[in-house]
């Protein structure tokens, strides 16, 4: 116990000093929540847009309107024929054109179905996505409208409701600030823990320990133990600037978040010291922890949606501990469920950060080659 | 207990090579223990296996009764080790260091201040507490190292070449405190390339190539390994005239010491003959310990080709 004492003080002492680890522990959450929140949209607006108007009537005018007021379109300019818009949309100046044939109002009118063409970018799929649904869905609304009020119906024969829970606005940062969260930890955890034993081994100072009576496990937990504050004080940070700057709530308790992020952690340490335990230098150190890290990112649920993966990757992707805990801490933040439902994610956690840490013990011999 | 330390065909390989071969020590209570030989040889690999942290592949050995290969943890307790590069936080002030180890080797609460301050005038190190490594010089980084390895009082230490890399007033500075701890009854084994460190071990053990060659006292390594007899010429051109004087019929070997030359004749008979082919005034001398090893390593790769 006192050895491990030792060791704690002998950590937070160095790690004290080590301004530039300790500098980056607090910008990594601020730098890549400012980062991914706002550059990650997954929603795209204010798509410049511009119109190639023939009719220039009233009811033109009214659609277009509907088109702007649905803050997807900004009408940026008029063209005065195809070929502009072609070039507009070419040149990258514009993503969308929306061109009204010249016999546009006549034919509504009469009654008539009355053609828009609406152009899109296609080369971006984030924005051709959005503006082909949003000027589809205005279409059908004008078009319902108008047959309300032809026909005398009151109300329409269906009435599908779609409520989004947990997210009703869509906000993206609420879906990102968690998920960023969990890897910025893992980036630290992995990454820290490793090179911090593995920088001991380099230097020789580790030869030095192997030589006192110090147990394997006394030196685990006095070089684990400072890193687990150290994730906390990151989830803290990133906590903050998630509420502060994305005016993310956290609907679930945050004890429990706290919690349960503690088998996170020691799951990504248990990678960090397995790493520690077979690179020779930090410089394989390194690398090894992006070997974690990106297919942490890939499969876990952070980049891409783990319900559109074949299974097999979904199976791979259960060999990360990031996977388990995004479903933890989106479910905490977001969904505002606690401890009974994340039971299976838990226990996963627990068993990998059991298995890591045992290996890592057994491996760890007090011996050198 | 007559000795703390003793290996029986003691063995390590590393793959196919093998870095330790069937090495044979036994070390005295209290008596410094010299060990040399080339670089690679094998002594860092040696006393690597003495404090348990390189398992032997063959052969066993003993230190303070403890087997070396199953009580690798006890021997732990009661052992002082510098590595080689002796290595410390350079982060952590001289005070820090101490302070760490004594953490490490459990020595209690009240006693850490005293024994601390006990280190650090044994290092010389008074006024310095606050200051990184990296202030230090390279002597009094040593005597930190040294601090920190005996802060636990061992009864064993083991040094592996504590006195490179630093400044000769430092190294005999060093080699005192060495021999202070010896009269005080601690054992100490030490690697060492510097002959006058050698000439104050109570006993040398020579490795080369994994193999111990030799083992006595200075004074019997001195008078019995050579056989013949050792003169000493200064010749302008000794460097490009080695071979040549070694192929005479009487001449054993030849060596380079700074600016003299040491010739092993076959006996005191060949000195005339000598002086008359070289035309230059050999003196005779007991041959040195660097003789003796030169002498040992030559044999030793004579034997092995
Ligand atoms: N961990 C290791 N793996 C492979 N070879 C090693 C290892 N440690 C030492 N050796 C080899 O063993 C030999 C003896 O090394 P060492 O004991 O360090 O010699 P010395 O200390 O006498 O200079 C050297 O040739 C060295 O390359
Ligand atoms: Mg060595």
């Amino acid at each position: 116990m006192s050895r491990i004492l030792a060791i704690l003080q002998k950590e937070f002492l160095q790690m004290k000093r080590d301004r530039l680890t300790l500098g980056m522990v607090f910008m990594l959450p601020l730098v890549q929540l400012l980062l991914f929140g706002y550059a990650i949209q997954t929603e795209v607006k204010h798509i410049s847009t511009v119109v190639f108007d023939q009719s220039m009537s009233i009811e033109s005018r009214d659609l277009l309107d509907s088109f702007s007021s649905s803050g997807y379109f900004d009408i940026t300019g008029t063209a005065k024929g195809y070929a502009e818009i072609t070039k507009m949309i070419d040149s990258g100046k514009a993503k969308a054109g929306i061109i009204f044939p010249p016999d546009f109002a006549e034919k509504l009118r009469k009654g008539e179905t009355a053609p828009v063409q609406v152009l899109v970018d296609a080369s971006d799929s984030m924005v051709s996505n959005s503006a082909i649904a949003v000027a589809n869905s205005i279409g059908l609304l004008k078009s319902q409208k108008i047959i309300m009020q032809k026909t005398g119906v009151q109300s329409l024969p269906y009435d599908i409701r779609v409520r989004p829970w947990y997210n009703p606005d869509g906000i993206t940062a609420y879906y990102m600030v968690p998920a960023i969260l969990g890897i910025i930890v893992t980036m630290t955890m992995v990454m820290m823990t490793s090179m911090g034993i593995v920088r001991e081994r380099e230097k020789g100072t580790l030869e030095q320990l192997m030589v006192t009576p110090v147990k394997s496990y006394e030196l685990m937990i006095g070089k684990v133990i400072p890193y687990i504050a150290l994730g906390y004080l990151q989830i803290t940070v990133a906590l903050l600037v998630g509420g502060v700057v994305f005016g993310v709530p956290i609907r679930g308790s945050i004890l429990q978040l706290y919690l349960l992020t503690l088998f996170f952690i020691t799951a990504s340490l248990g990678i960090g010291i397995f790493i520690s335990n077979i690179a020779r230098n930090q410089m394989q150190a390194f690398q090894m922890s992006f070997f974690v890290f990106l297919p942490s990112i890939m499969l876990s649920g952070f980049m891409f949606p783990r319900e559109a993966m074949p299974s097999i990757i979904q199976y791979i992707g259960n060999i990360f501990p990031l996977t388990f805990y995004l479903t933890i801490i989106r479910g905490i933040v977001l969904k505002g469920i606690g401890f009974p439902y994340l039971i299976p994610q838990v226990m996963s956690l627990l068993v990998f950060s059991v298995i890591m840490m045992t290996l890592s013990i057994i491996k760890f011999k007090k011996k050198i080659a | 207990m007559e000795y703390v330390v003793t290996t029986c065909e003691l063995t390590r390989t590393f793959g196919s090579f093998t870095a330790v071969d069937r090495i044979n020590i036994n070390i005295r209570p209290g008596e410094i223990y010299g060990f040399l030989g080339p670089n690679g040889s094998g002594k860092t690999t040696t006393m690597r296996m003495l404090c348990g942290l390189l398992e032997p592949t063959s052969g066993s050995g003993s230190v303070l009764g403890y087997d070396l290969a199953r009580e690798s943890e006890k021997i732990k307790q009661k052992i002082g080790y510098m590595s080689q590069k002796f290595s410390l936080y350079d982060d952590l002030t001289v005070y820090e260091n101490l302070v760490f180890y004594a953490g490490m080797y459990s020595i209690p609460y009240h006693e850490r201040k005293k024994r601390v301050a006990e280190m650090i005038e044994m290092a010389w190190l008074a006024g310095r507490e606050k200051d990184l490594p990296a202030n230090l010089s390279g002597g009094l980084k040593q005597r930190l190292a040294l601090g920190c390895a005996i802060i636990s009082r061992p009864s064993i230490l083991f040094l592996d070449e504590p006195t490179s890399g630093v400044s000769p007033t430092s190294r005999r500075m060093f080699f005192k405190i060495i021999q202070k701890l010896a009269n005080e009854g601690t054992t100490v084994m030490v690697t060492t390339h510097f002959m006058d460190e050698a000439e104050r071990c109570h006993n040398i053990a020579f490795i080369s190539g994994g193999r111990l060659i030799a083992n006595d006292t200075p004074d019997n390594l001195k008078n019995n390994v050579i056989e013949g007899c050792m003169v000493e010429v200064d010749l302008p051109d000794a460097m490009e005239r080695i071979e040549e004087l070694e192929s005479l019929p009487y001449v054993k070997e030849c060596s380079i010491h700074g600016p003299l030359l040491h010739v092993l004749l076959d006996s005191e008979g060949n000195v005339a003959v000598f002086d008359r082919y070289t035309g230059v005034k050999a003196r005779e001398i007991t041959p040195s310990l660097e003789d003796v090893f030169i002498s040992l390593a030559k044999l030793q790769r004579k034997q092995e080709s």
